[in-house]
């Protein structure tokens, strides 16, 4: 088991981004049982307002300097997405059968990439993303690169303080009043619109920080960049037990770590040596999520709740 | 238990959804052939106009369109106006099969330009030769297409009769990046990767095949996902074997991030890869890409006589987007075909025959001519004769041409 320490740190840091999105995921359906299958595009979008907001800073500004104004522009941009969207595509399908939504969601979702490559200058092939200068840091004797540095900054902060606010405020108070049963949370005096578009506002917000996360660690984002990344994530939030906000992370880290370990390691079990390599992870991850969901059908960390559909 | 299913449902609908991604593009209204003097022949062109393989196709359709307009202004086929249809396959064989089946639908069309993926050109090939219409790709380079699964063998044989290349063999150029691994970067050990694509699998074992044959040892194999941007974990597994050389079999768009977390996770060998990795867009998608290395079909066009005019055209024309690697055997495949629209229509008494694709067929394995990337003409497998191949490095922030050789196996 050479490089252990190295995988699992890529594995977590990768899991890490996973997560984020995924707390999007776990929101909104936490809520209104609805799948976003949009907030990959919201993720997408957050990447592409912060590129924005670097672009529109004067040449030569520090990457350090930029960051804050590019997390503020990568959520501005993708929070108006998602909001917009709750509003005109979700609001009147509330109460509509529940395939309704789901289908405006991928729709929607085709529906922003398409904006994306039609109207953002140049963004029919990837766009270079800033990325900090400087070697490598090791850490416990992996190494780490300085744009990942802010994902394990960032990942554990927007938890603690998600946390917080959903455990401590009133409106965290109210959107857990909601998701458990939101006629009676209605009739308690809790404006359930407005928590429904706060969770909208929270997940695009983690969206659009994972999306700088993104930009910094792999130097470009294009346009369908929010597929594939969004397609984890949402495994990561059934995985970890959707509806449940730690469950998401926890299901994004558990993803990440077992798609690095299946690349590094499968090919030295014998006999396995074909089921090896970066090929395969994907297919490791999903059974992966199979095997969760046979054991444990609500999730890693998900609760057994009646059904209400 | 009710949504889990639902929730497993959705994501396979939308896998197959967004994978499916298909573009429309309405018919043109049928040709005025008749009455007037004056015919038009339509040139299809398929290449993948969208997605992050475009800036290549783009340069497809241009070199295309630039071969088109070239023809008309000099009156080349007197009595043939020369017009194009351009459709997307996004890098999709779906996409091109279904192109396929447009362009073959148009009887104005009478061959196509196309398509940049030897993958979509497995898809496109069958179509093609059932509707008798010749398929001339710049760029596709497994040598599958023209001479079956068992060239390995030397069993050579043709699989169809109406499809064509410009652009050399994979065992051509994976051979020559074999041999300019060994004898010029005098590697030792490689590390090969591959994205599992026609292209990248067959360019990766042609090379591995020469370069081990050389005296050179492969330390280790992998396989990515073309989509994937993250390599991190094969990062790790490629630094523990501590190679003097890199090989990626693939394109551009994951050969950028991989080098370069390669360099950032510590890994000191420089990347070699083919003509899927010569592109400007590397170099900006890598900050590390210096002293990459990429080979390409052909001589560097800046520095062939015939592509001089070639550039100062399509500079002239004023393109949004660049020429590119395939800019050249773009406009020598639609050149072919305005020969061989020549050939056919002077052997008709000056009109286009009837049955004009199938003559054209034929008219191709005849023709012969100085194009942009050197002399064009087909061997019997439908292969460009013309072997050159050039490798680049990465020198600061653009290629610059190293070596030219004509490869003889």
């Amino acid at each position: 088991m050479h490089e252990l320490p190295q995988q699992l740190a890529n594995g977590l840091i990768l899991g890490a981004m996973y997560g984020l999105i995924a707390i999007g995921y776990t929101m909104v359906y936490g809520i209104v049982q609805l799948i976003n299958f949009a907030h990959g595009e919201i993720f997408m979008v957050g990447g592409f307002g912060a590129l924005t907001a670097y672009l529109v800073l004067p040449d030569g500004t520090g990457l350090l300097l930029a960051l804050p104004l590019m997390i503020i522009g990568g959520i501005v941009a993708s929070t108006a997405i998602a909001v917009a969207a709750e509003r005109f595509a979700y609001r009147p399908l509330r109460g509509a059968p529940r395939l309704a939504p789901l289908i405006t969601a991928i729709g929607l979702s085709i529906a922003l990439q398409q904006a994306i490559w039609k109207w953002y200058p140049d963004a029919k092939k990837a766009r270079v993303f800033p990325q900090f200068q400087g070697d490598a840091i090791d850490i416990l004797g992996a190494t780490v690169q300085r744009g990942e540095i802010f994902l394990l900054v960032a990942a554990p902060l927007c938890m603690t303080a998600l946390g917080l606010f959903v455990a401590k405020t009133r409106t965290g108070r109210g959107m857990q009043a909601t998701a458990q049963d939101p006629d009676t949370a209605k009739l308690m005096g809790i404006n359930t619109d407005r928590i429904i578009v706060i969770a909208f506002a929270i997940g695009a917000t983690f969206a659009a920080i994972a999306a700088v996360a993104h930009g910094l660690k792999y130097g470009q984002i294009d346009f369908r960049m929010g597929f594939i990344t969004g397609l984890k994530a949402f495994t990561a939030a059934v995985l970890g037990g959707i509806g449940n906000i730690y469950g998401a992370m926890l299901g994004g880290v558990v993803l990440g770590v077992a798609e690095a370990l299946a690349t590094g390691y499968i090919e030295e079990i014998p006999g396995m040596t074909q089921f090896g390599g970066g090929s395969w992870k994907d297919v490791w991850a999903f059974v992966l999520l199979i095997l969760v969901l046979l054991l444990r059908p609500q999730g890693l960390l998900g609760e057994r709740v009646a059904d209400r559909a | 238990m009710r949504h889990r299913s639902l929730l497993i449902l959705t994501t396979a609908i939308t896998t197959g959804a967004l994978t499916l991604s298909a573009c429309g593009s309405r018919d043109d209204k049928g040709g005025d052939a008749g009455g007037s003097k004056n015919t038009t022949v339509v040139i299809g062109v398929d290449a993948p106009l969208t997605g992050d393989l475009s800036p290549l196709g783009q340069g497809i359709k241009n070199s295309t369109e630039l071969a088109i307009k070239n023809a008309n202004k000099a009156k080349e086929v007197p009595g043939v106006t020369f017009e194009m249809k351009a459709l997307d396959d996004q890098g999709q064989p779906t996409s091109g099969q279904q192109n396929a089946t447009k362009l073959t639908g148009d009887k104005n069309v009478v061959a196509t330009v196309g398509p940049l993926n030897s993958s979509v050109a497995q898809s496109m090939q069958q179509v093609a030769q059932a509707n008798n219409m010749a398929l001339i790709s710049p760029a596709n380079t497994t040598p599958d297409l023209t001479q079956g699964k068992d060239w390995k063998q030397n069993n050579r044989k043709r699989q169809f009769t109406t499809y064509f290349r410009t652009s050399t063999t994979d065992e051509v150029q994976g051979a020559f990046g074999g041999q300019y691994a060994y004898e010029k970067i005098k590697a030792k050990t490689v590390y090969v990767i591959d994205d599992q694509k026609t292209y990248g699998v067959g360019l990766a074992a042609a090379f591995a095949a020469k370069f081990t044959s050389l005296g050179g040892k492969v330390v280790g194999t992998e396989h990515v996902n073309p989509e994937d941007r993250d390599f991190k974990a094969i990062v790790s597994k490629a630094k523990s074997t501590n190679p003097d050389l890199v090989f990626y079999g693939g394109e551009y768009p994951a050969a950028a991030p991989l080098s370069q977390q390669l360099k950032d996770g510590g890994v000191k060998a420089p990347t070699l890869g083919g003509d899927a990795l010569y592109s400007p867009h590397y170099i900006n998608l890598n900050k590390k890409a210096d002293r990459d290395y990429a080979t390409s079909v052909g001589k560097p066009v800046e520095q062939l006589d015939s592509a001089k005019k070639f550039i100062a055209d399509y500079k002239a024309a004023g393109y949004k987007d660049a020429y590119e690697a395939y800019g050249g055997t773009a406009y020598d495949a639609a050149w072919a075909i305005i020969q061989a629209v020549k050939a056919t229509v002077t052997d008709n008494d000056g009109k286009l025959p009837t049955d004009a694709r199938a003559k054209v067929v034929e008219a191709l394995n005849k023709v012969k001519f100085d194009g942009v990337s050197g002399p064009v003409s087909f061997d019997k497998y439908g292969d460009t004769t013309n072997t050159m191949i050039t490798a680049y490095q990465v020198d600061g922030t653009t290629w610059k041409s190293r070596h030219s050789a004509e490869y003889k196996g």
